[in-house]
């Protein structure tokens, strides 16, 4: 069981054809880990207004309590399709699902 | 967003006349010159794109010998998506080794006659500029081992004469990201 539930958000644009990949992951990671995969927050990112108030870097992007399932660094806020590295080295429109996986396990340990 | 008509396989190739990222003007080759001409739009910062891109080197590389051209194409508006300005295609062109140029958009006219939708979308062309082939260059962006086998497909079917055994696929990708 969760020691306590996260607010888990994905924030999408239409332009990129990842986001019904990312939901479906970030799902799974959801329920293996025990927690209401219902819960999830999912928020199109539709204007530039909306990219830079959200400081949406790219679609899709995942935050756990606020953190980015694999953390900014340097990219531009803009409506794009983010580019993720995997673990393995190779680039992908979604993240490495051991990240996922480890910021929803973070998140429900309290953070770190 | 205003398009053309999409580039139907079996139509005559739309024209293409821009500059590489050192200026140089590259268009399609005239009529009978090449036995089969690859255009690609691509980009940048799309993940699509850089998924794909080592795999449509190495078809360049692989089919050089063989007298087919690839041209590679950026269209995306570079005052909103900085990481496609000129400048920043110049810096990847000079840290990468491309076998074909990169052609700069910047009017977006090519794309918009050319309907291109997504980074990348590809367009095999014969050698008589009609349009063989359009699409993705393979079934998973994700899998190398794929290795541009729809690409190569219809590149061998060109340079044989004979009909491809795809015309089209979905491209899938990024949006081009037009002016607003």
């Amino acid at each position: 069981m969760a020691d306590r539930m996260p607010r888990v958000e994905l924030l999408w644009w239409e332009g990129c054809p990842s986001t019904d990949d990312a939901l479906a992951m970030l799902r799974e990671e959801m329920a293996a880990a025990g927690l209401d995969a219902e819960s999830l927050r999912v928020r199109e990112v539709s204007t530039d207004a909306d990219a830079e108030r959200e400081e949406f870097v790219g679609s899709p992007t995942i935050r756990v309590d606020g953190r980015d399932v694999q953390p900014v660094q340097g990219e531009p806020i803009g409506l794009s399709c983010r580019v993720y590295l995997l673990a393995d080295g190779r680039i992908s429109p979604l993240p490495d699902r051991g990240e996922v996986r480890q910021t929803l396990r973070d998140a429900m340990r309290g953070g770190d | 967003m205003s398009q053309a008509e999409a580039t139907k396989v079996g139509q005559l190739a739309p024209e293409l006349d821009l500059p590489d990222t050192t200026g140089t003007i590259h268009t399609l080759p005239l009529p009978g010159e090449a036995p089969a001409t690859v255009v690609v739009w691509t980009c940048n910062h799309c993940p699509y794109a850089l998924g794909w891109h080592d795999r449509i080197v190495q078809v360049a590389r692989d089919y050089e010998g063989r007298g087919v051209r690839f041209l590679a194409v950026n269209s995306n508006d570079a005052e909103r998506y900085p990481n496609d300005s000129l400048d920043a295609m110049r810096e990847r062109i000079k840290a990468e080794s491309w076998p074909f140029p990169y052609l700069h958009d910047e009017s977006q006219d090519a794309a918009r006659a050319w309907a291109a939708q997504v980074t990348p979308h590809i367009y095999v062309l014969d050698a008589d500029l009609r349009v063989r082939y359009e699409g993705a260059a393979d079934a998973d962006h994700m899998e190398p081992a794929q290795n541009a086998g729809w690409l190569r497909g219809a590149l061998d079917a060109v340079l044989a004469g004979e009909e491809p055994p795809r015309t089209a696929t979905e491209p899938v990708g990024c949006s081009i990201k037009w002016k607003q």
